[in-house]
């Protein structure tokens, strides 16, 4: 049983050696705690080895794992220079667990970790494969809840689309707004240090007209959702698996993609074209108010320039890029989601992944509407 | 200083638990000896895991005061509420184990932390752990490759892992099948007999109670308070208090046959 807390400070682990005949005592006394300092045998093993060694407790008022090691410590050194070491005297428990030091196995690890290169490509391969079969799969299945659904309206959580929309729109629009009218302010500041040398000032309305409705307003905005909102889908719909509530709804009937899929993509469907709109007069106002202030052009005069040239294509083209990027901000935050591992590692490596997939999908459609808009003259 | 009389492991006096200044628990008094095996009991939602969040230091005392080996928790300063943390292991209900470290690493980390041991000691230390509660060679697994039982074993490991005078159990048995959950009382009774350490066990699993329990107190929701406390089969056989033999025989208020 343990002694009670001291007032006092508690007698200092000692080990002693003391020669006896022909063998050397090993004295341990004091309070061994694994938190407090204790000898070390490195420092205390003689010189010239004895024949026998007996390890002998006086005064030990307290021992742990501490003494534990320590013994350890001495039996191997015994071992290694042939010594019989006698340990008869100390306690049953310390010698008992003494032994669990002599079979430091170790059983081989599972085999799902990568052992060498070629295990490591292949399993990659495998893993892109069975990924490639996964998108493929949750489209298939996003587009069936979507036809199932148009057939029965009622079914459709408007509630969590709604709760969904304030989230991912309404409460976007502050960071939304900055980012967008700041863009408008540099756009308008790099385009006035060049058009100036060439006395066309006036075209800076026509740069920041055109560049944020055909490109910077839905690029911008999709980057800050996909941050903010995709990957809240892909923590939220983590976790959710991590706590079994989407193996309850499937054993429940209900399929996860209409319950907790469609609801989030319609949401950002519907949100995204707004937000975007609202970019686009953000970012106008941004330009708008530097060429004002830098280039002496009046609001009336950016707002008469801009209109000769930006028109309802324009404005077209930024909303279609911004549907799309909605749809694959909403498509990678909730399939990450599906796809994380039970754990509190999975729901992080499922936002950072939901994140970068759709950053990468977002440029990499922006380059191919950009080659389709120019096929098509928009 | 009496001598004879052993401090204490844990005195609660005129303990109020709860959160936000309502109290959940009021006028708790009770005390724990040294390398008992103590049970907390009560029914769903009676204040179990609130009483030992206090306990523990997660949570403020809202009144009255705990006290660890004859030293107050409550009014401890900041380096010996540290120090008196180094006093404690705790295996959490779903046992907590750091998902991303193996488990040697998950017992190395206290290690790293409050001794001075070499990296091989840690690891040594890390093996001795695991093998005391029947794990030996899982050091390099992570948590998610092993089973329920295994990461109650695992917790309790790390629990151990810097000697701890006080070891508290939140609901050891939750989640665990029969077997599993009687392998786990036997190895509180091992690690309670081997070195003398006392055990503080959240639970209302009966048989746990009645096998490995020393003494217990019963807390109760509407009383908001301990209702009974003593040796789980004195208080079963001879309580005159109907809520008491109600928690103890499952509701079933008729005497208990005698069991073998």
């Amino acid at each position: 049983m343990l002694p009670p807390m001291p007032a006092t400070d508690p007698p200092p682990a000692t080990a002693d050696l003391r020669s006896e005949d022909d063998h050397l005592v090993l004295v341990v006394s004091g309070e061994w705690r694994i938190t407090r300092p204790r000898p070390e045998w490195s420092r205390l093993s003689p010189a010239t080895p004895p024949t026998q060694l007996r390890i002998e407790p006086t005064d030990l008022t307290h021992w742990d794992t501490s003494l534990v090691l320590f013994v350890a410590a001495v039996t191997r050194w015994c071992r290694e220079h042939d010594i019989a070491c006698d340990q008869s005297a100390l306690p049953a428990a310390l010698q008992r667990l003494g032994k669990h030091f002599e079979d430091e196995t170790r059983l081989p690890v599972p085999t799902e970790r990568p052992s060498n290169f070629i295990a490591m490509v292949g399993r990659a391969a495998l893993d892109s494969y069975r990924k490639s079969l996964q998108y493929a799969r949750f489209m298939g299945e996003c587009t069936l809840s979507v036809l199932f659904l148009l057939r029965h309206p009622g079914k459709f959580r408007w509630r969590d689309s709604l709760a969904e929309m304030q989230r991912c729109g309404a409460m976007a629009l502050p960071i939304t707004g900055l980012i967008a009218f700041l863009v408008g302010v540099i756009l308008a500041y790099s385009g006035a240090v060049i058009l100036r040398q060439f006395g066309g000032d006036i075209w800076v309305a026509d740069l920041v007209g055109v560049t944020m409705t055909r490109e910077m307003a839905a690029m911008m905005t999709a980057i800050v959702l996909a941050g903010r909102t995709g990957a809240a889908f892909a923590a939220e719909i983590g976790n959710m698996r991590a706590n079994e509530e989407v193996d309850a709804l499937t054993t429940l009937g209900i399929r996860p993609i209409d319950f907790l899929v469609i609801p989030r993509l319609v949401a950002l469907g519907v949100m995204m074209p707004l937000l975007t709109l609202y970019a686009n007069a953000l970012g106008v106002v941004g330009g708008m108010a530097i060429a004002w202030g830098l280039l002496e052009i009046p609001p009336q005069a950016f707002w008469v320039e801009m209109l000769s040239i930006v028109d309802l294509s324009d404005l077209m083209t930024g909303m279609i890029k911004a549907v799309t990027f909605g749809a694959i901000i909403g498509f990678a935050g909730c399939l990450r989601g599906l796809q994380a591992s039970r754990s509190s590692a999975g729901v992080g490596e499922a936002a950072t992944s939901a994140v970068v997939t759709a950053i990468l999908l977002i440029i990499v459609s922006d380059a191919i509407f950009a080659v389709i808009f120019n096929a098509l003259g928009w | 200083m009496k001598n004879d009389v052993p401090t204490p492991a844990i005195q609660a006096i005129d303990l109020a638990c709860g959160y936000d200044g309502v109290p959940l628990l009021d006028h708790l008094d009770f005390t724990v000896e040294p390398g008992e095996i103590f049970f907390i009991c009560g029914g769903s939602g009676c204040g179990k895991s609130t009483l030992l969040r206090h306990l523990i230091g997660l949570q403020p005392a809202l009144d009255g005061d705990i006290q660890i080996f004859g030293e107050s928790f409550v009014q401890a300063t900041v380096e010996r509420r540290r120090a008196l943390l180094k006093t404690f292991g705790v295996l959490y209900q779903g046992s907590a184990l750091w998902s991303s470290l193996t488990l040697e690493e998950n017992i190395m980390l206290p290690l790293e932390e409050y001794t001075d041991l070499s990296r091989q000691d840690r690891q040594r230390v890390a093996c001795l752990k695991l093998a005391q509660v029947g794990l030996s060679g899982f050091a390099d697994y992570f948590p998610s490759e092993i089973s329920g039982g295994m990461k109650k074993r695992a917790g309790l490991a790390r629990a151990l892992a810097l000697d701890p005078q006080i070891v508290f159990f939140d609901e050891p048995s939750a989640g665990l099948d029969p077997i599993t959950s009687r392998e786990l009382d036997e190895l509180i009774v091992q690690v309670s007999s081997e070195q003398g350490t006392t055990c503080v066990i959240v639970s209302h699993e009966l048989a746990s109670i009645f096998s490995i329990g020393h003494r217990i107190i019963l807390l109760e929701k509407q009383a908001r308070t301990i209702i009974a406390a003593g040796p789980p089969k004195e208080l079963a056989a001879h309580s005159a208090d109907t809520r008491v033999l109600e928690f103890l025989h499952r509701g079933d208020i008729a005497p208990p046959a005698e069991s073998g």
